[in-house]
């Protein structure tokens, strides 16, 4: 048997609750929010409360997709990588780096916001950086 | 005292009493519950004290009904106050736990922790490490009886209404176990309609709590709006002691009145 209790950081909003999340036998089965976290102390939101259950739900997306005659398919990280890439270059060298934005998100850590806009700004050469909290 | 807990687990662990013992670790600067399943994880055992004497509690009892449901064979320890006693005492009167596959390790409260808590009896029955506090002074409850009529009602309703419906007073609490939830029930409490109706929602709960609650003010600790659940449910609960002479999990084996309705004495 293999009980866990794995401390992390909600993923919903920008707040920074931490929270254990209860793992038995490699599935994560409920929600402890963290009493000693100077951001929560021990309490949550409905949001927080319920974290565990998305994790394993079937229609989360696990793996990139990309168009394809008009359909969504599953497609490799490098394929996707290659064609994003690809694309970007494209438009930019066609349209100029402010036709492209980028949306950042609030379910990502601190430092993955930071890659994302020094992407933008230092690699594409665009301001156009946007947040979902904003939107 | 918590190297008396140590010892104790080590040798339930060593002889293969236990399968794993669901207490509470100091891990990455943070105390959360953990279930030690080797002797040498002790050093980081943890008694759930950090700023203040039992600021760092778990519903340690509602973990161990997780792992218990998964593995029914298999026997665990587990680390508990007076609180979390009455609690395994109701529980297993409510056919949630199995007490011949339980093996509690109990340690005391000190004196503030139980004046705070305004504890009646801060020690489980089987004591492993720890001294005797007295029973805490009730003062909340009778505070606000002291209130008249109308203002006791507002007092309430102001409270209930800063309630933001997280549901964390019911997924806290270490008595709250039903399939069914009536808190989820839409005839009683509509979803998606925020702020819940008042004092419907909290009226609901505390009718749920009769009969159950151990008092261990978890609840109110989990509350983001602060409101004083704890209050509330002492209420419930001394109303069952002068009607019905009963306090959850004072009395082991002891069953609640509404848990026998299907027995002669149920039916008296
Ligand atoms: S309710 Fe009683 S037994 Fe539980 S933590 Fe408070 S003082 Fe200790
Ligand atoms: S005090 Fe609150 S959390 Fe503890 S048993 Fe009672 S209702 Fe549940
Ligand atoms: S914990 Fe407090 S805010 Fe959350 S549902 Fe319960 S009473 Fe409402």
């Amino acid at each position: 048997m293999d009980y866990r209790t794995v401390l992390t950081t909600c993923t919903y909003c920008g707040c920074g609750c931490n929270f254990f999340l209860e793992v038995l036998d490699g599935k994560a089965i409920g929600t402890i929010p963290c009493k000693t976290s100077p951001v929560n102390e021990g309490k949550l939101c409905i949001k927080g409360w319920n974290v565990h259950e998305f994790i394993h739900n079937e229609k989360r997306l696990k793996r990139p997709l990309l168009r394809k005659n008009g359909r969504l398919e599953e497609v490799s990280w490098d394929e996707a990588l290659d064609y994003t890439a690809a694309r970007l270059k494209e438009i930019k060298e066609k349209s100029g780096p402010d036709s492209i934005g980028f949306l950042t998100s609030a379910k990502v850590t601190n430092e993955e916001n930071y890659i994302l806009q020094k992407f933008a700004r230092a690699g594409v050469n665009t301001n156009n950086v946007d947040h979902c909290a904003r939107l | 005292m918590i190297d008396s807990i140590k010892d104790k687990v080590k040798e339930l662990l060593d002889t293969g009493e236990i399968k794993g013992f669901l207490g509470l670790v100091r891990k990455n600067g943070h105390i959360g519950p953990h279930l030690f399943q080797k002797g040498d994880e002790l050093v980081d055992l943890s008694l759930g004290d950090n700023k203040i004497a039992g600021d760092s509690r778990y519903p340690l009892n509602k973990y161990l009904m997780n792992i218990a449901k998964a593995y029914p064979e298999e026997t665990f320890g587990v680390l508990i106050r007076g609180c979390d006693d009455r609690g395994l005492q109701a529980l297993y009167t409510w056919n949630q736990l199995n007490p011949k596959k339980v093996v509690a390790v109990g340690i005391t409260c000190p004196q503030e922790l139980a004046d705070a808590c305004e504890c009646l009896k801060p020690f489980p029955e089987d004591i492993t490490a720890g001294e005797c506090a007295k029973a805490g002074e009730q003062k909340s409850v009778a505070a606000v009886d002291a209130l008249v009529l109308s203002e006791r009602f507002s007092y309430w309703m102001d409270e209930f209404v800063k309630c933001i419906k997280c549901y964390g007073c019911s997924n806290v609490c270490p008595m709250c176990f039903c399939n069914e939830c009536s808190l989820k029930c839409d005839d009683l409490v509509k979803s998606g309609e925020l702020p819940p109706e008042i004092p419907v929602f909290h009226h609901t709960r505390a009718m749920h709590m009769v009969g159950r609650c151990v008092d261990c003010g978890l609840c109110e600790e989990a509350c983001p709006s602060g409101i004083p659940l704890r209050t509330l449910y002492k209420k419930v609960g001394s109303i069952m002691e002068d009607k019905f002479d009963f306090k959850t999990g004072m009395i082991r084996g002891q069953r609640s009145p509404l848990n026998k309705i299907d027995s002669a004495e149920g039916k008296k």
